[in-house]
């Protein structure tokens, strides 16, 4: 791997050497054609040899030890740690803590920080597009605090309706919760604007970068969330570890929702003192291996540049929106290319999508179906369930015909006509 | 068709893409309910797919359970149908006596079912032997 420049183009075919799992045939000489990225991405070469050489060569728990290993480990994660600094553009390492993925990550915040924080009559913001993972701690918090969760609606086309948000921001906003990039219409929302409405009121913003974080270049510096949060296994890094980025005044403001070691400055038997960020949330033994490997994936993703990534998904997307629009009866959900990542969902009349993503697997066409814990989102699309396709760096434009050929394989196979 | 054809037809079948299309063809055969039949009653939960199931006990010596049940998705309505051939118009010790889960092994289905649809399955299962049970009464069971 030694992609140079990130003004250049990818070239896919390169990329996919960097992939052992995509080398492979599937039973009856079939390539394996994998669109299910939005659910996980696959790992490079250089991510799985740097997991292996952690226990390969210097594994022990990290914070014990002052043994060599233990001072390597202790080292190493810490250069994560300021990677993923550097790439969320936050102002200091500890700011960024590390957790077991996104769903972790707003679990601490709703706890933590909502506990102590949210008062009856206060009101978090979502949108109706929201993950469960960024709708359901909310709801929960707000109901043990007396607080309400309010839901921006969206668009027909499946875009944030802003002209709702002067109506559902306001004074009583304690924190604004939202997707950077729907993971079901792909929709990805202008983050920035929010958060300088929701400043200007006095609410914080969460942002669920699980999605956007994998596709394109953010930074807090220029779109100053108050937390993020994403997960590495998204991002082409080990599953087991994620990200939650805090200011460092609202770590410091907020409680711990996990206790043990590490997380302590001092304990008594009747009350205990908490360390400071990022320690302070990092309790117990961390996802040691897979955290040094994430550092590996934000290379690697670095090497190939996070804007040649996105501008060769939007190609993958604007064929795949091409094509699909032609088959008979299907229908995409979700606003046109232009406003979205590389997620395309859609269904087809006459065809359960249970049974659609069923007979893709059947031409080594791998998607995603049902309604991808957003059951709001699926509400309001009038719809139980969806087939999702969704790409990554290393996709190309012959799979997107894989994708369609399946289609249309599947559409045959259930005695669907034109 | 009896449960030792079903396994023989199965048999026949090279792989799973025999087996599916199978499976498909099973479940454009199979008896449809009516509308208004799919009601919250007869929901069976656990299944990603909206399944319904009706029985119905015909009274005999020995009474029988048959049923219908229809799902909205077309492989599942041929799991369906071969939950019918199992179960439907058994005798209630027949239908408690039967393991679906070592019928579905042997047909070589279980690998291709997902865990939800799994689930699903055995929820379809559970509910015909809960209904064959509480049938039976409490003295037989």
């Amino acid at each position: 791997m030694n992609h140079s420049a990130t003004t250049t183009p990818l070239d896919p075919q390169r990329i996919r050497g960097d992939f052992p799992i995509l080398a492979q045939t599937l039973p009856k000489g079939l390539p394996l054609v994998y669109l299910d990225n939005a659910a996980s991405a696959q790992k490079p070469r250089v991510v799985i040899e740097r997991e292996r050489e952690v226990y390969e060569t210097f594994y022990a728990n990290a914070y014990r030890g002052v043994y060599r290993f233990g001072a390597l480990v202790e080292e190493e994660l810490e250069k994560t740690r300021v990677r993923v600094q550097q790439l969320l553009g936050a102002a200091a390492p500890e700011e960024i803590i590390f957790t077991s993925g996104s769903t972790m990550s707003i679990n601490m915040v709703a706890a933590g920080w909502g506990r102590r924080h949210l008062q009856p009559g206060d009101e978090v913001l979502l949108t109706v597009m929201e993950h469960h993972a960024n709708l359901v701690p909310w709801q929960q918090i707000a109901l043990e605090r007396g607080a309400t969760c309010r839901f921006l609606p969206l668009t027909t086309e499946g875009r944030l309706d802003l002209d709702q948000l002067d109506a559902l921001l306001t004074r009583r906003t304690r924190l604004v919760a939202l997707t950077g990039m729907s993971n079901v219409l792909g929709t990805i929302n202008p983050v920035d604007q929010i958060v300088r409405r929701a400043h200007e009121v006095g609410a914080l913003v969460l942002l669920d970068g699980a999605q956007s974080v994998p596709h394109g270049p953010m930074s807090i510096r220029a779109c100053p969330v108050d937390f993020a949060v994403f997960s590495s296994h998204k991002i082409y890094g080990p599953s087991g570890v994620g990200i939650l980025y805090g200011r460092r005044d609202l770590l410091d403001a907020m409680d711990p929702l996990l206790m043990g070691g590490h997380m302590i400055d001092q304990v008594y038997l009747d009350r205990s003192v908490w360390a400071g960020p990022p320690a302070k949330f990092e309790a117990g033994t961390p996802p040691i291996a897979q955290a040094i490997a994430l550092g590996a994936a934000l290379d690697y993703v670095q090497s190939v540049g996070l804007e040649a990534i996105a501008r060769h998904e939007r190609q993958l997307l604007e064929s795949a929106h091409r094509q699909l629009s032609e088959i008979p009866g299907l229908h995409i959900y979700g606003p046109d290319p232009a406003h979205k990542g590389a997620i395309v969902s859609f269904t087809l009349a006459g065809a359960h999508p249970e049974d659609l993503a069923q007979l893709l697997d059947r031409r080594g066409v791998y998607v995603r179906h049902g309604h991808h814990c957003t059951m709001p989102l699926h509400d309001w699309l009038g719809v139980a369930a969806t087939v999702r396709a969704s790409f990554a760096m290393y996709n190309t434009q012959a799979e997107i015909d894989a994708l369609v050929a399946a289609i249309h394989f599947a559409r045959a196979k259930l005695h669907l006509s034109d | 068709m009896t449960i030792d054809e079903l396994i023989e037809e199965f048999e026949e079948l090279a792989d799973w893409d025999d087996q599916c299309d199978y499976l498909i063809d099973l479940g454009r055969e199979l008896p449809q309910l009516p509308a208004a039949a799919k009601t919250e009653e007869h929901r069976v939960r656990g299944c990603q797919s909206n399944v319904w199931l009706v029985p119905e006990l015909k009274p005999g010596n020995p009474p029988r359970l048959e049923f219908v049940a229809n799902s909205d998705a077309i492989i599942v309505n041929g799991l369906i149908a071969v939950l019918t051939i199992l179960y439907s118009g058994r005798t209630l010790p027949e239908i408690l006596s039967i393991d679906a889960r070592a019928i579905f092994t042997r047909l070589g289905l279980e690998r291709h079912l997902s865990s939800q649809r799994r689930n699903g399955l055995f929820g379809m299962v559970e509910r015909i032997r809960q209904l064959a049970a509480a049938a039976q009464g409490p003295a037989a069971s």
